[in-house]
């Protein structure tokens, strides 16, 4: 293997310091330290450090969420397919699998290829490296995007996220937005007829009559009845955006992010607790004699099993950026983003799922519930300080 | 009076190499040297020029600002050289050693007996300041200042470090002088903090508040056991002392003269005796264990705070350890996968070595990623067992904000106590450095 090596080094010669390409060294160093973890060494500070790096951070996100990313192409096949009526004797695994990834191979191509085109030249223009956490971004995007959308919507909604949600705040771990969350806003208000409705949740359901593409959460707000069993809803076998409807492929990534520590297990079990408290309060309704509909009437754990719900929880709350940061800041937060998500279901029907809102609320308010934790560790401080001073003048 | 420190939070870090509990009498260097960088924010005023014979005890060099805070020579010869860096910054100040030590007599003291200011002079005028470290700011002790405590701590929890149970087993009595004298310093108490192994000889040291400390590093930080026992306001002054040092002092009391002993652990992986040795202060590193190769480094000190030495360098001043691990100027292809080299200890689950506690490693100095944004959030206050928010401190720190540094706790941290921080974020951020230039930014603007 040590000729890749020597051939790497040879082809960065250009790149190197004072060199005629030095500016694009960025963009090389990028593509290098993808084969190879660098061989820098400590030049201050502790002269031994963790093997843990970012890239394998987002690397064992990536991974998370891979079996919904499956799930979601064949899914996407499937939906399709056993409504019409010569696959009435049941859909051929490949042909599903294929018929979505089809679909939805392009949408992450174009995703990655104008995600990280952009990252680069910012980073060429910065003049610092590559940050991987657009890793994981370009893979959420098209994941949590309608299966129909076209690709030229997908590239501006990326454009949109990756320019204005994350590099005009200053870059990786700047951004107060997650940014695949920004990327579905932006979509879903410029492209509206494409985000929403009741014919784009299946594919081909535009163009097919007799397919139908509604969603579980669509045809409640609309007050008709659910033809899915709980059992559907958790594996997922539903319409819906592209790979948020199976929550068991949800839950297996979600093991992997607690299993690992890289995703908080305090905001994911918080945002589930607060969306079945919730969903509990509008379910206590008849009780108190109030009548209620379809969607307050709707059983607490299938608000929790259903839609984006899950999905938004354990890949979105948990990005670290725009999350809160402090310990006790992360169970509120978490808490919150149930608790509205559900919220927003309920009262706002033009947004049947309400956890992107939801989540880029709780986004906004973040840094606010921060502020507060810290400044209670402060003020511990100031009255230390204070009753110190105090003994000093008592003994005097 | 004791009270128990239990630290919960932090990170034991096995490495291969430990010094075995075996003391040997180094051979004696031809040179010696003191390095002024060691006393951080120190400008050196030279008191000799070359080719002046000094003894044991002698002043080499005081502080600029500060005549009373003398650097004295830890053996009796010729100065050799003062070299210099850029700017003619003085990097280190080199005495040709006689083969035997003639000594300065400053005259026995009973520190006990003695007044506080007698004590003072003492301890000032032997050099033995330069072991006062100050808190807050981690510098060296000024001879105008009554600190509100005195810390000692021996307690070792840095990877490999010094046993100072073994280090002080044959010191007990010159180390009790020491606590006399450093009590008349204060007008507060004197902490002496203790583990199991120090615990055994220390426990009938009497003018202490003994304090019995156990858990993960960093407990053995002095600043971790202020901030249990004593924590730091805006204002106020302590000091900290190393627990050898507590008996260089002694020793200056009860024989008027300055013994500039070290009892140094040798370890790391890369270490051939793995040992401790009796040397001076500023013993050349070569003459302990020869001249190594570019693929190990030589760390005076441990490693996560100690400073890289060259072939023919010189033992850092306050240092107890000298560790050699190996370089990690290698490439490791497709690095980034998560749960491949597993033989890279980490802390983070990415990797399957959290599987085994037990497992001691042999670490290189290899970065093991680049430095990247801040992005994963509560890995530092995973080993920052204080009432502080390190990634806030950090950002307030690199942002140059006063207030909300003090506010976040600036004076009550070191960036020792930031090592572990170092060790364990993913974005590879030089924490301790960054804690560094704010305490830097500090005393400029506050004092």
């Amino acid at each position: 293997m040590e000729w890749i090596r020597q051939k790497l080094d040879k082809f960065k010669e250009p790149f190197g310091k004072g060199e005629k390409f030095e500016k694009y060294a960025p963009a090389i160093n990028a593509l290098d330290t993808f084969l190879y973890t660098p061989n820098h060494t400590t030049q201050k500070g502790a002269h031994v450090r963790d093997a843990v790096d970012l890239k394998r951070t987002m690397i064992t996100v990536v991974l998370a969420l891979v079996p919904a990313l499956i799930f979601g192409m064949w899914n996407g096949g499937y939906q399709y397919l056993h409504q019409l009526p010569e696959y009435a004797d049941g859909v051929p695994f490949m042909e599903a699998f294929m018929h979505g990834a089809w679909k939805i191979l392009p949408m992450i191509a174009v995703s990655y290829g104008v995600g990280l085109g952009i990252e680069f030249a910012f980073a060429i223009f910065r003049g610092h490296e590559v940050n991987e956490g657009y890793l994981v971004t370009g893979l959420l995007i098209p994941m949590i995007m309608p299966i129909d959308i076209p690709l030229w919507m997908v590239a501006i909604s990326v454009v949109f996220a990756v320019v204005i949600g994350k590099e005009a705040f200053g870059g990786t771990g700047m951004n107060i937005l997650n940014p695949a969350l920004t990327a579905r806003a932006f979509a879903f208000f410029a492209y509206p007829t494409y985000m929403s409705g009741n014919k784009v949740w299946v594919s081909e359901a535009y163009n097919v009559d007799g397919v139908s593409g509604e969603t579980i959460l669509g045809s409640l707000a609309s007050g008709n009845d659910v033809a899915y069993s709980a059992m559907d809803m958790f594996s997922g076998i539903i319409p819906g955006s592209i790979a948020e409807t199976s929550t068991i492929c949800v839950l297996a990534g979600a093991l992997l992010l607690v299993l690992t520590k890289v995703g908080s297990w305090r905001i994911i079990l918080s945002s589930f607790i607060g969306a079945a408290v919730m969903a509990l309060i509008f379910n206590a309704l008849p009780n108190m004699g109030i009548e209620g509909n379809a969607l307050t009437n709707f059983p607490w754990y299938q608000h929790l099993i259903v839609g984006g719900l899950s999905f938004g929880i354990v890949f979105m709350a948990t990005d670290p950026v725009s999350a809160a940061q402090t310990l006790k800041g992360k169970w509120i937060y978490g808490f919150l983003i149930g608790f509205f998500a559900v919220m927003i279901r309920i009262f706002n029907p033009a947004y049947p799922e309400g956890i992107m809102l939801a989540i880029l609320l709780m986004n906004v308010f973040a840094p606010a519930i921060d502020h507060y934790v810290i400044q209670a560790n402060i003020n511990r401080r100031k009255k230390r300080a204070v009753s110190a001073s105090g003994q000093i003048k008592t003994a005097v | 009076m004791s009270k128990d420190i239990r630290i919960k939070r932090g990170l034991t870090l096995r490495l291969k190499g430990e010094a075995e509990k075996q003391v040997v009498e180094a051979p004696r260097s031809k040179t010696y040297a003191i390095k002024p960088p060691d006393f951080h924010s120190v400008v050196p005023k030279m008191a000799l020029k070359e080719g002046a014979t000094v003894l044991a005890g002698d002043v080499l060099f005081s502080s600029k600002y500060d005549e009373n805070l003398t650097f004295t020579s830890p053996v009796s010869g010729t100065l050799k050289e003062i070299k210099r860096a850029e700017k003619r910054r003085i990097i280190e100040v080199i005495v040709d050693a006689d083969p035997k030590d003639s000594f300065k007599d400053f005259g026995k003291m009973n520190a006990t007996s003695a007044t506080a200011e007698a004590v003072k002079n003492r301890i000032f005028e032997s050099g033995c300041g330069a072991f006062l470290n100050q808190r807050p700011y981690d510098i060296v002790a000024s001879p105008e200042d009554t600190p509100k405590a005195i810390f000692i701590s021996t307690v070792s929890t840095a990877p490999l470090s010094a046993d100072f149970g073994f280090v002080l087993k044959d010191k007990v009595a010159a180390f009790q002088e020491g606590v006399n004298a450093l009590q008349k310093l204060t007008s507060g108490k004197v902490h002496l903090s203790v583990d199991d192994s120090s615990e055994a000889i220390l426990k009938g040291i009497t003018g202490v508040e003994l304090h019995k400390v156990s858990g993960p590093h960093p407990a053995g930080n002095v600043g971790i056991q202020i901030h249990k026992i004593d924590p730091i306001n805006m204002g106020e002054r302590v000091w900290a002392v190393g627990a050898e040092d507590v008996a260089i002092i002694g020793n200056v009391f009860l024989t008027g003269q300055y013994h500039a002993d070290r009892t140094i652990a040798l370890t790391g992986s890369e270490a051939k005796d793995h040992k401790y040795y009796k040397i001076k202060i500023g013993a050349n590193s070569s003459d302990l264990i020869g001249q190594v190769s570019d693929d190990v480094r030589i760390i005076s000190g441990d490693v996560l705070t100690g400073t890289k030495l060259s072939n023919n360098q010189y033992i850092g001043f306050y240092n107890n350890t000298l560790t050699l691990i190996p370089e990690g100027n290698k490439y490791r292809m497709f690095g980034w996968l998560p749960f491949t080299y597993n033989n890279i200890h980490s802390v983070s689950r990415t990797s399957l070595s959290w599987m085994f506690p037990k497992k001691k490693y042999a670490l290189t100095t290899n970065l093991n990623g680049e430095e990247r944004a801040l992005v994963v959030t509560g890995e530092m206050e995973e080993v920052l067992p204080m009432d502080i928010f390190p990634m806030q401190l950090l950002k307030a720190c690199i942002a140059g904000d006063i207030e909300k540094m003090e506010n976040l706790g600036i004076y009550e941290v070191a960036p020792e106590d930031f090592a572990l921080i170092d060790y364990v974020n993913t974005s590879k951020l030089e924490a301790q450095e960054i804690i560094r230039l704010g305490l830097d930014l500090m005393i400029t603007e506050v004092g």
